[in-house]
């Protein structure tokens, strides 16, 4: 019953929002390359379905690869860490000022590096560099918190390093990465966006593209039609993660399990 | 000669702090030996001394051959909160590489002696207190130890759930000839439990009283437990 209301009254904002919205633009008649109606925005949607479609895959697939790429990468990462203290010492200023320095301004580094003829793999490597740094840090995070005693318990068992990472330190990481990869799913398509954004010129085909595009010709219906499908895909990443979060931590983890228990 | 003993051991932390200065004493086999006194005495510095998992600053641990298959259950249970039961008890044989088939079958055994048949796929958090010491034992049981060493098991438990667990202990320790160094801090369980109660005097922590006492269990009303409890709680308080 409470899930319902949880989903019943966004819904119902969201329909008095729009409803409204309607209002407004029939009401003062305000023109529709400032600000389309609701009904224009889904006729622009309808009308450029197939195009803003593959756009979307095109996003999709720019921000899954990355997103893959950094969990890889940032787990081998933490992991290393974890191993070695010099290794942390040494690696760690460098990875924070990777992700200090705003990615729009290394963006046309790596385009320029990678070669506008891989454009593809340029904003592949650039969402991937947006998303590593909170993978490495939950996780190199959640590798040392391992409980003291377990760890001591099996020293005494004779316990390999390995045997340590695999059976406690990787389990104790566990939810702290699944934490960071809510936020990394995020950035990761923030990460695709800016980096079609800078790569600009007709090689991109994801929906940043598409809304540079539409805005130079001032189809600002088609605009809020790709935006709209950026802000569904963002959700729908963070829903997944969410539900994965939820299908791994069920059994034990204190964030998932009722109080009460 | 005795499994293990302990000649003039004494360790200093890091801090500064002098946490055992000329402990000495020795175990034999069979004996079911409780550590006694106040926290902070190095009871459990002694402990780990002896499961090796800290090296004395000088002194010397001694054993007979070598140290014994050993198990260890702390105060808290120490469980892998990601894990059942069942996978918990069986820890030390995952860790040992022996089968998963065999593992299994003796993890499940050693969770049947604890009295929890039928809980070995049931995650930590949904085990009682003393359940999960349950099957922390389980764990510590499951590679068949020659030495048990535990470090205040039972201190979070309530006193029923404490009683029972305690003739539980003793009457494995004397199926299976384990010896047992427990730590604690209850006049009334080291009584009950031991053969011989070392009572150990805070900052550094030293042995200033041994007593021999009829092993347990004992009618916890009668007379004669009355006046065990009575003699060991002389010699702690002789040692504050």
């Amino acid at each position: 019953m409470k899930k319902g209301f949880d989903f019943l009254f966004p819904a119902l904002l969201g329909l008095a929002l729009l409803g409204l919205w309607e209002w407004i633009v029939a009401a003062r008649q305000i023109p529709v390359y400032v600000l389309p109606a609701p009904s224009a925005i889904a006729a622009a949607f309808a009308d450029n379905f197939t195009s803003l479609m593959l756009s979307l895959l095109a996003t999709l697939q720019v921000t899954v690869i990355a997103f893959i790429a950094a969990l890889t990468a940032g787990v081998a990462m933490a992991i290393l860490f974890s191993q070695s203290r010099l290794a942390e010492r040494t690696l760690y200023p460098y990875a924070v000022i990777l992700q200090v320095t705003p990615v729009v301004a290394i963006a046309p580094l790596i385009l320029i590096w990678v070669g506008f003829d891989r454009v593809e793999t340029a904003l592949v490597l650039i969402a991937a560099l947006v998303a590593f740094f909170p993978i490495l840090s939950n996780t190199t995070l959640g590798l040392k918190s391992a409980d003291f005693n377990l760890l001591e318990l099996m020293r005494l068992y004779g316990a390999s390093r390995w045997q340590i990472l695999w059976r406690l330190q990787l389990p104790t990481a566990i939810p702290y990465l699944l934490g960071a990869l809510k936020i990394a799913g995020g950035l990761a398509l923030i990460g695709a966006v800016v980096a079609e954004f800078v790569a600009g010129s007709g090689t991109a085909t994801g929906l940043a593209w598409r809304i540079i595009e539409a805005g130079n010709r001032l189809q600002i219906a088609t605009m809020f039609a790709a935006l709209m499908l950026l802000a569904v895909l963002g959700v729908t990443i963070f829903a997944a993660l969410s539900a994965l979060e939820y299908f791994l931590l069920r059994h034990w983890h204190e964030s998932v399990l009722k109080p009460g228990r | 000669m005795s499994l293990l003993t302990l000649r003039q051991v004494g360790k200093r932390f890091d801090n500064g702090t002098e946490a055992l200065s000329g402990l000495s004493f020795s175990v034999d086999q069979g004996d079911f030996v409780s550590l006694l006194g106040p926290s902070g005495c190095g009871k459990s510095t002694a402990l780990r001394l002896i499961a090796g998992l800290i090296a004395p600053d000088y002194g010397d641990v001694v054993w007979q051959t070598e140290r014994p298959e050993t198990g260890f259950v702390f105060q808290e249970p120490t469980l892998m909160p990601w894990a059942d039961a069942l996978t918990n008890a069986r820890l030390p044989l995952d860790l040992k590489h022996v089968p998963r088939g065999e593992g299994n079958d003796r993890a499940a055994a050693a969770l049947a002696r604890m009295g929890l048949s039928g809980f070995e796929s049931a995650y930590p958090r949904e085990l009682s207190g003393g359940m999960k010491m349950r099957v922390s034992i389980a764990r510590a049981l499951a590679s068949k130890p020659k030495l048990l060493l535990m470090d205040e098991p039972f201190a979070a438990l309530d006193e029923i759930t404490r009683a029972g667990l305690n003739d539980d202990l003793l009457a494995l320790a004397r199926e299976d000839g384990i010896t047992v160094i427990f730590v604690t801090h209850s006049v009334m369980e080291s009584a009950y439990l031991s053969s011989r109660v070392l009572v150990m005097s805070p900052r550094p922590g030293r042995i200033t009283a041994e007593i021999a006492l009829t092993p347990g269990p004992h009618d916890r009303l009668s007379q004669e437990f009355a006046q065990a409890q009575a003699r060991v709680a002389a010699a702690l308080l002789e040692a504050a």
